[in-house]
Formats: C-alpha cells, structure tokens, sequence
C-alpha cells in the first residue's frame, strides 16, 4: 500500500498519530469506519472516531453500538475486521429565524464563548456555533422577544480577548447604533467579561442603546446549561429595557430564576464555576432580569435615547501592568517593567493601598522614567486610602496615585485606554479619576459589600428559605 | 378553534384476535413451554454500589443518608444534541413535561459539584480498581483506555441532566444451569438523586445517593422465562460479592428488566429493588406485550393507518359544563380546558385487557401522566369504557363536536390549556404508536406486579463524550494487580469444594458466603475426625460460637480444626458450645453420666425406631457434644436388648 500522504492522514484519521496512525493505515481502518479489533485483550466492535489532539497518541476511540466510546491501545490489536461506515453529522438544527414586524431589532456579536456550542473531535471540546438559524433551533424562544441578526465578530476563548479585540467590538458596536438597532448582546466567554465590559464602557460613551453581554458557566452542550436562560434574560434586555449603558446579564442565584444586570465596570467574576458568579461589587446590580420582565433595582441609570449616536473612542495602549502585591515582593518586579518600556502600572496593594518599603526606591524610579503608577486594592470592596497610615502617605509621595474604588482590573483596563489618548500625567490622572459610567463612585452603600458567612444560624436559615 | 374534523367513517368493528378474546393467563399458570410461545426474552442490566469512601466524582464521603436538608436549588433541563448529531427521543419528552427541579441539598453529604456548580474531580481509583475486578470475575474483556461518557437524563434525577459513566469491559459470560449467559458490558458510573415527590409540574430530588459509584452489568436477552431472570439477577449479585467490594443492603442494589415478546420490543422495566418482584414483572410485561401485539393485529386486519387518526383535538369544554362527572366538573370550575380525541378503527381496542385489573385505556392515562403532567387520576374518559363518566347525551354531543359515530371511541383530557394540549398530543402519538405495535418505553415496575410508563425508551442518541475529564489509560500493570487479586468466582468456588467431598447445596451456599475464606485458610486441617463437609457446615452454622475479637478468629478457628482432626474435639461440640467448645468427656465418666441420664428418662415408648429415638432424646440432652452421638446410640441399644432380655 502506497503511504498517504499528510492530508490524506488529517482527512482519513483525524487526530491519530504514531503508533496508532501506523496501525489504522495498515488494516485501512478510516475514521467512521464500523469495525472490530481484534485484541489481546479480547475482541471490541465499533464506529472508530476521530481523536483528540490533546490524548495520547496509543489508543484508538471506538464508539459501541450502546452510545459508549471506549480506548483500544494500538499495541494490543492484532488486526482490524472493517464493517461499514457511518459518518455523524453533528449540526444543530437550523431553521430560519422567524421575523415579526412588530418587534424590536436586536444585534447578536458573537466573540467565542459557549452560548450555543458544539463539540470539536479534533480537541474533544466545546466550539460555538451561531448563527441565527442555529440559535432559533436551539433556543426557540428568542423569537418571543425580538427579531434577532448576530454577526460573529470572533471565535476565542475569553482568554484570548485583548485590546485589538475590544477595540474591535467597540467599533462594530458603534456600526450597529448607527444602523438603528434597538439594543446590542455580546456573546463573550466568562473569564474575562468583566473586563471587556469595562473596556466597551470607557470605549463607547453616551450610549443609546443598551450593550448587554452574556455568557455560560455551564455550556450549552449540557441539558442543565445556564446559556438559554441567559440568552433569552440578555436579549429581553438588549430589547426591551431603558439602561442604556454596558451592562453584565448572568444568572441571579445559581436556581434558574432569574439574572442580574450589572453595571459594567462593577461588576467581576468571584467564583471559577457557580453559576451566580458574577457580583457587582461595592454597589448593588443595576436590575433584576426574568422570563417576564427587567425590574430595575436602582434609578441612576443612562436612560435609553431615541438616537443613533455614540461616542466612540477605541484606543488602548498594552504598555500597561497589573501587578499583585504581595508581601515579600522584590523591587526587580517593578523595575523589570520599567526597564522593558511600560508606560503604566496597577499596583493591587494590601488593605487600604498597601505595598513594602523596598519597593520605594523602584517606585521613584518608575515616576522619574514617566510611568503612571495608580493604586487599588486586592480587597476587592471598598476604597483606596493612602492618607491612614503613614505607609500611604509615604507612597503617595513617591507618584503613586490613589485610583478611588476601581477594582484593580478596571483600573487596568482604564489605564491602558487613558494611555491610547494621552501620555500627558495631568491628563492622564484627569481620565482615571474622572468617572465616566460608575467605575469610581461618591459613596459605598452598606448593601455593597454582602459576602455571607455560611456556618452561621441566621444565614443558613435564610439560605434554606430561599433558592440559592 | 380547529374545524370539526371530518372523518370517513368505518363501519362498527366487532374484535377478532383470539388472544384479546380470552382472559389473560395469571402468572404461574404458564410453564416455560408457554413463554417459550409468546417468544420471550429477557435480559438484566444490575446495579451495585462500590464499598469505596468517597463518591466517584467528588470528595463527599460515600454512603451517607439523611432526610434533613439545608438548601434548596432550582433548575430545569433542556434536550441538547448527541455526539452523532441526533436529538434524543426521551430528552425531546422530558422537555415537553416542562417540570420545575428542586434539588435538596444536605452541607454533610453534597458539595458543589452535585449541584452541578463546580466540574468534576478526577474518577475514585477505588471504585474504578473495584469495577475492573468485577469486569474480569464476569469474564468481560476489559478497555484499555476508559471515556468518560455523559448519558443524559432530563427527568432531572442528575443536576447536570446527564449521568457520568464509562465502559470498562465488554463481552463476558457467566455459566448458568449447563448453558451460557452472556453479559453484553459492564460500567462504572455514578448513582442518581433520590425522587422525593413529584407532583404537576414540580419534582423534589434529595441529593445525598447521588454520585455514589455504582457498577452496572448488562446481560444479553438470554433468559427465556421469568423466574431465569431472578436466578441471573441473583448469581450476577452474588459474583459481585464475593469481591467484598461492593455495598450490600436496602438501596445498594437495584435491576432494570429487559423484556420482550415475538412482535414486541425491547422494554426496560426501571429500578426493580427485590430480585423477588422480578418473575411476576417479567409475566405481566410480557402479556402486556402480547396484547399490543394483537391489537396492532387487529387495527390491520381493520385497515386501520396513521391517515385514519386526527391531526387536532376538539375543545368541548363548552359542551360538558354542568356536567355530573365529577373530576371534570371540579376542574372545569376552575377554569381547565376540556379536549376530545376520537381514535376511529379503535372500536372495541380501547377497553381491551393488557394486564392484570389494566386495559389498553392505561397506556394513555400514564403518557398523559408523566408526560402532561396531569396526574390527578383518573385523568382521560373514554367514551366506550364501562365507568362512570360523562352522560350519554354528554357522550353524543362529544361526539357530535368531534363528528364521529357513538361506536368510535373518543377520549377526553381536561386540565390547564397547556397540559390539556399536550394530553392531547400524547393521545394522537400513541394511537399512531398503537399501529406499530409496542412502542420503545422504559416502565417503572408497580407494587402489584404490574408496570406503567416512565419514559420513552433512551437511545445511543442521549450518549455524549464528557469534555470535562481525559481519558484514563489503565495499563498492563495495573490491570495485572487487579486480576492478582481476584477472589475465585462462585461457580469455580463450588466446584472446588464439592471435589474436597463437600456436598452439592452446602458447597453453593459456601461459594457465596464471606465464610469461604477463612474455610481455605483450615482446609490444611482437614483430616481424621475433620471432614471437608464438616468443616462447611460449621463455618456456615449461625449458632456455632465465634471469639468477639475478630482478628483471633482465625487462630481460634485453627485449633478448633486441628483438634477435632485429632479427635480431641467433636462437631456437637463446637455446635453446641456457648462459649469455647465442649470437652469430650472420659470414658468412665461417660459412662456414669449416660447411666444417670437412663435412669431418668419418663415412661414412653421404649421398642423401636420410636422408642430408640425417644430414649436418645433424652440422654443426649446432658451428653451432646460431649459423646460423639454414634457412641451414645450403641449404648442406647445395649441397654433397650438388655431390658427385654429375660431377668
């Protein structure tokens, strides 16, 4: 048998690789084929399917007639019996998205995320899937609320949303306003939707419409996905509601109940997989979200406008760092950055603003080399205070300035935003200081800042009367 | 409101088939000629739980119940697609059923990734060790490398509506009665929540079983009566026990029934807790069977075709107000909708006996149930059912509406316009089901041996890889420590003791028992006034003493045996100690004692059988274990032929 060639092995036995490759081009064993193998550890018949990039390269995956996959490793197979073949056909059912011209229009810009999703043999994970069609056959209650465009902007992970990304958003945002839409969703993995929401909030100012992004924490390949209820929670939103700001809509309690619209630039993930994960913290949501309606919590929001204007302003520069204080930290971290041309740095201190007396003279040596040094706190809740004890005030002295009640990711996402307009210090400290949509606020209310401590008597009998 | 439909109209039909003529056969009343007629097989899928510490996916301590709970979630499910790009059937039901789910949640037993809020942990390697052993004591050829596969479950009994479970062996077989029985595969998996309640549109789950590991092994169709199927049940029991490795007691083990019948399909009988319940299950199913058979016999023979059976339903809660049938009056009052379903060519078909105290008329009632989520019973009225329901003229104007003649069967549903729709629906399904004969269910078994539907049947559809967890390779090695450790299956068992002279029902109940063990530890002993049998049944007698401390049974045990093979110690008198072993006694003194023991033994029968027998029963009261019983028999015959002998 001639050797195929590269293409022939990626088209014919996805995934495999050698020893297991060799075995399946000797018996001609292809992927989809229905075969037996004939091993030393007895015989096993199956569809032979493609196999993750990321597994070993030993064993062989065969799916039993049962629905079961199983491994056979490739040393053990004597040789390969072929019965047939049955290639899937893994496609979510399509059917045209119904439009009613009656109901609002609302834009859909996929970035990744897994709101509607399917699985990829090659990493055995999770790939979205997006277009309308393929939203309306798995979510067919969209339709009750809207008649819905999406355009996928990006396929990434949340990991891999960055500057150009947000940019980018921002950008085709804009685009969409000025098209007359009556509201935007963002499909956008959970990791680092907090961030992006910061980032379109700075980016696209006076807004008219809401923005609303949303996400899964369990994907929507699951029978108890959180995406629907989501889905159909941020598009009421996007079409119905009067915040016209940037805004968070994920789940409420992890029950499905009902979501919480959150403030963009408030609002963090706290837990790397309850479904309630995201919190607006030192301040209360913007709005309760369910099947029947938004009930707004609080008042001082960007109202909608009958328009189709915005300010857009996407700029960002990299040259900005994060920096996690912690106890034992050498000056070097800070001069590193220095010395490899950063032109802003987050600092998130201990307590009210904290950080150790050896960073002092690298601190200095930041300010005199121009970066733009911002204080938060690692506490997540509540304010920089640097005039307390004499440490602040110490570093404060040193060109560090205080950055108020921004969580340090905001802080970050503000300063490299700050740093695309303007290298100017006074300017640069106008822009961070100067709230644009809530991201620093005049007061904390009491209510803010709710982490209940389980254990105790009172709470778990609150806990047990409600669903979580 | 739709039109009234229209129908051609069929003459009366009178019903033909012989089998709906005469009553159904009871159970016990067919031998396994008479199944073998019906064309029965059946086969178990048996359920155990590991004896490991923690759950299979998580770190929560394994085994714990409670009633007590401190938290409450909610959820629902919603179908997603199989890896092979198909909706499955069941998860398309489930979705319609529209159920709220309550998970109760206990702080000891659940953490967060039962309630499906965190991903798993890596698989117990216990549990995962435990499954393999009992793979290879089945004999299934085991995987080399194990997929964590997710099988959806939208009835809500798992948070993440799919169960993780892997395959770990295929192809084995056991021996039974002279032929082979196939097991078709065996996996590891995690257990389900327990059902609190459910009742309309709400369904309470407690969560502390589930995630609890659990084997499941599966056998092939090869059982062809309903009492083999409890002898499989229980071998395929026993052969897990004997590993000591999985949890023995009430809910550690559960069986679904397999059944079929010549015409009929695969049902699977879910969750059947006694091995004793299954044989009547196994009857009753299978007359179920036999009798959908028929009457889609019969619907042919009519020229009966899906073309035949309406499309709509027809609201007739307009014509049924003020009407004396009592459920539908109630619920009328506030506010139910009314829908009648005519099913022409189902004349007769309707009342007709599926199984015991059961008609046809049950099929629609539980889809109904389950699926509308109207379970306040009755829940449908047929319009040629012997009950008390609507009026005649209610009836005639029922069927005015549905425009059928008063001999085509009509039935009505009543309840929230939505259920009411739905009831509907299900009606129309499964009287287009009735024309394929037995539709692919699972059913949940019933107290009186009878068993209703839980769900449509689940397909390879509802299987889907887990993204969440790598494959586990299980290499030579340990498979090799696995099967090193293997305890003798119980067939291999028994054989082995038979040829050591112990009897045939003694070495079956030995095979089987924890005592087995420590019986090959003394088998070196057997010798002399030891024999192999005696030494079963010792180890196997309950009343037979044994030391409190456990770890000095063995050395007890060892000079029991080594001195009844000396004939130091009798059998009696290891039986019939309290405490230590009798000592036997001096012959002298024997003899005083026996001679004591004669003298005072009451008037009675004193020639023969009878009277020896008598006399023994007696003296053996203060000699047993003491003087071996064949010496105190002699003694007992002396002296009988002495006293008859002249003075």
């Amino acid at each position: 048998m001639n050797e195929p060639t590269g293409t022939d092995h990626q088209q014919d036995f996805p995934g495999y690789r050698t020893p297991t490759l060799d075995l399946l081009v000797r018996e001609d064993a292809r992927v989809w084929s229905q075969a037996t193998l004939h091993t030393d550890r007895g015989d096993f018949t199956g569809l032979i399917l493609p196999r993750s990039e990321t597994a070993d390269a030993d064993h062989v995956v065969l799916k039993l007639d049962t629905g079961y996959n199983i491994g056979v490793r490739a040393d053990t197979v004597a040789s390969i019996t072929i019965h047939g073949r049955k290639q899937a056909n893994y496609k979510i059912p399509e059917k045209a998205f119904p439009y009613d011209p009656e109901k609002p229009r609302v834009k859909l810009l996929g970035t990744g995320g897994t709101i509607a999703s399917r699985l990829d043999y090659r990493t055995g994970a999770v790939i979205p899937a997006f277009s309308p069609g393929e939203l309306y056959g798995s979510v067919p209650e969209l339709a009750d609320v809207c008649n819905l465009e999406t355009d996928k902007l990006y396929g990434v992970f949340s990991e891999n949303m960055g500057p150009e990304q947000w940019m980018g958003t921002a950008e085709a945002i804009a685009a969409e306003i000025e098209k007359g839409v009556a509201g935007i969703v963002v499909g956008h993995g959970t990791d680092t939707m907090h961030h992006t929401a910061a980032a379109l909030t700075f980016m696209l100012q006076d807004l008219p419409v809401p923005v609303v992004m949303v996400g899964s924490q369990r994907s929507s390949d699951r029978p108890s996905s959180d995406a629907a209820i989501n889905l159909i929670n941020a598009t009421r939103t996007a079409a119905s509601s009067d915040i016209a700001e940037v805004m968070v809509c994920m789940f409420g309690p992890t029950s499905d109940e009902y979501g919480l619209l959150h403030r963009g630039t408030r609002v963090r993930k706290m837990h790397s997989s309850y479904r309630s994960t995201f919190r607006t913290l030192s301040d209360v949501p913007l709005a309760k979200v369910d099947a029947a309606k938004v009930t707004p919590i609080r008042q001082d929001y960007r109202k909608r406008r009958d328009a189709k204007t915005v300010t857009l302003k996407a700029c960002f520069d990299d040259r900005v760092s994060l920096v996690y204080y912690y106890p034992a930290m050498k000056p070097d971290i800070i001069d590193s950055l220095v010395d490899n041309g950063y032109k802003g740095i987050i600092i998130a201190g201990t307590g009210l603003g904290h950080v150790n007396k050896p960073l002092y003279p690298a601190l200095e040596r930041a300010r005199d080399a121009g970066v733009h040094v911002y204080m938060t706190v690692q506490t997540l809740w509540g304010y920089v205070q640097m005039y307390v004890y004499e440490t602040g005030r110490e570093i404060m002295g040193l060109g560090v300035v205080p950055a108020a009640n921004m969580t340090p990711e905001v802080a970050y996402v503000k300063l490299g935003w700050a740093l695309g307009q303007s290298h100017d210090r006074d300017e640069v400290r106008d822009l961070m200081l100067t709230p644009i949509c809530g991201e620093i606020t005049d007061r904390e209310p009491h209510n803010g800042y709710l982490v209940m401590q389980g254990g105790l008597p009172e709470v778990d009998e609150f806990i047990s009367e409600h669903w979580k | 409101m739709p039109e009234p439909l229209v129908v051609a109209m069929p003459s009366r039909h009178a019903v033909t088939e012989p089998w709906l003529l005469k009553p159904l056969p009871l159970y016990g009343e067919l031998d396994a000629a008479g199944y073998a007629d019906l064309g029965l097989m059946s086969g178990l899928e048996v359920h155990q739980q590991l004896l490991t510490e923690r759950k299979l996916f998580c770190r929560c301590p394994a085994g714990r119940y409670s009633t007590e709970h401190h938290a409450e979630v909610l959820r629902h499910m919603r179908p997603t697609l199989s890896e092979m790009g198909e909706y499955d059937g069941t998860a398309l039901m489930e979705f319609k059923t529209r159920k709220n789910i309550v998970y109760l949640l206990n702080n000891e037993t659940v953490c967060t990734y039962e309630m499906d809020d965190a991903p798993p942990f890596e698989i117990d390697d216990q549990a995962l060790d435990i499954s393999f052993a009992i793979a290879r004591l089945l004999g299934c050829n085991p995987v080399s490398e194990v997929h964590i596969t997710r099988k959806q479950y939208l009835d809500g009994s798992i948070p993440t509506g799919f169960q993780r479970t892997a395959i770990v062996g295929t192809d084995g077989a056991i021996p039974f009665k002279g032929r082979t029985v196939r097991i078709r595969q065996i996996s590891i998996e995690e257990d389900s929540c327990r059902e609190v309640s459910d009742r309309g549109h709400l369904r309470h789950y407690r969560t502390d079983r589930l995630g609890m590991p659990l084997i499941e092994t599966v056998t092939d169709p090869d059982m062809k009566t309903p009492w083999e199927v409890a002898e499989v049940g229980q071998l395929i029991r026993w052969l897990a026990r004997v590993s000591g490795l999985v949890r023995t007691g009430p809910g550690a083990g559960r069986q679904d029934v397999n059944v079929s019948v010549t015409g009929g399909t695969r049902i699977e009988i879910k969750g059947v807790p006694s091995l004793r319940d299954i044989p009547r299950l196994v009857h009753n199913e299978a007359l179920r069977q036999t009798s959908l058979v028929a009457i889609q016999r019969e619907l042919q023979r009519r020229g009966v075709t899906g073309a035949d059976l309406p499309e709509r339903w027809h609201d007739v809660t307009p014509n049924v107000r003020g009407t004396e049938f009592r459920n539908v009056a109630k619920a009328v009052q506030k506010g139910a909708t009314v829908l009648a379903v005519p099913l022409p060519g189902f004349d007769g078909l309707i009342t007709a006996p599926t199984q015991p105290r059961t008609t046809m008329l049950k099929e629609f009632s539980d889809r109904i149930r389950v699926i509308a989520c109207i379970d306040d019973l009755p829940n449908v009225a047929c319009s040629t059912q012997d009950a008390h329901t609507f009026s005649g003229a209610e009836w005639d104007k029922i069927g005015g509406v549905c425009g059928v003649e008063r001999h085509v069967p009509i039935l009505v549903v009543w309840g929230r316009q939505e259920d009411a729709e739905t009831a509907a629906r299900e009606i129309t399904i499964r009287a287009h089901d009735a024309l394929a004969g037995v539709p692919s269910e699972t059913r949940q078994a019933l107290d009186d041996g009878t068993d209703g539907f839980e769900r449509i049947l689940p397909g390879a559809d509802r299987m889907y890889p887990d993204t969440d967890l790598p494959p586990i390779g299980i290499t030579d090695a340990r498979l090799e420590r696995i099967v090193a450790a293997l305890p003798a299956r119980p067939w291999e068992r028994q054989a082995r003791l038979e040829e050591l002279g112990v009897g045939r029902d003694l070495a079956a109940r030995l095979s089987i028992h924890p005592a087995y063990e420590l019986f090959c530890d003394l088998e070196g002993e057997i010798s002399g006034g030891l024999s192999a049998g005696t030494l079963a049944s010792l180890l196997l007698d309950r009343s037979c003493p044994r030391p409190a401390n456990r770890h000095a049974a063995g050395d007890w045990w060892h000079d029991v045996a080594r001195r009844l093979a000396r004939g130091e110690l009798l059998p009696e008198g290891v039986y019939h100690a309290e405490d230590d072993p009798l000592e036997p006694l001096p012959e002298a003194e024997a003899r005083e004692r026996f001679a004591a023991a004669l003298a005072s033994v009451p008037e009675g029968p004193r020639e023969g059988h009878i009277g020896e027998a008598f006399v023994m029963a007696h003296v053996m009261t203060d000699l047993r274990g003491r003087v071996a019983g064949r010496t105190v028999r002699d003694w007992v015959r002396e002296a009988m032929a002495s006293t008859r002998r002249p003075a």
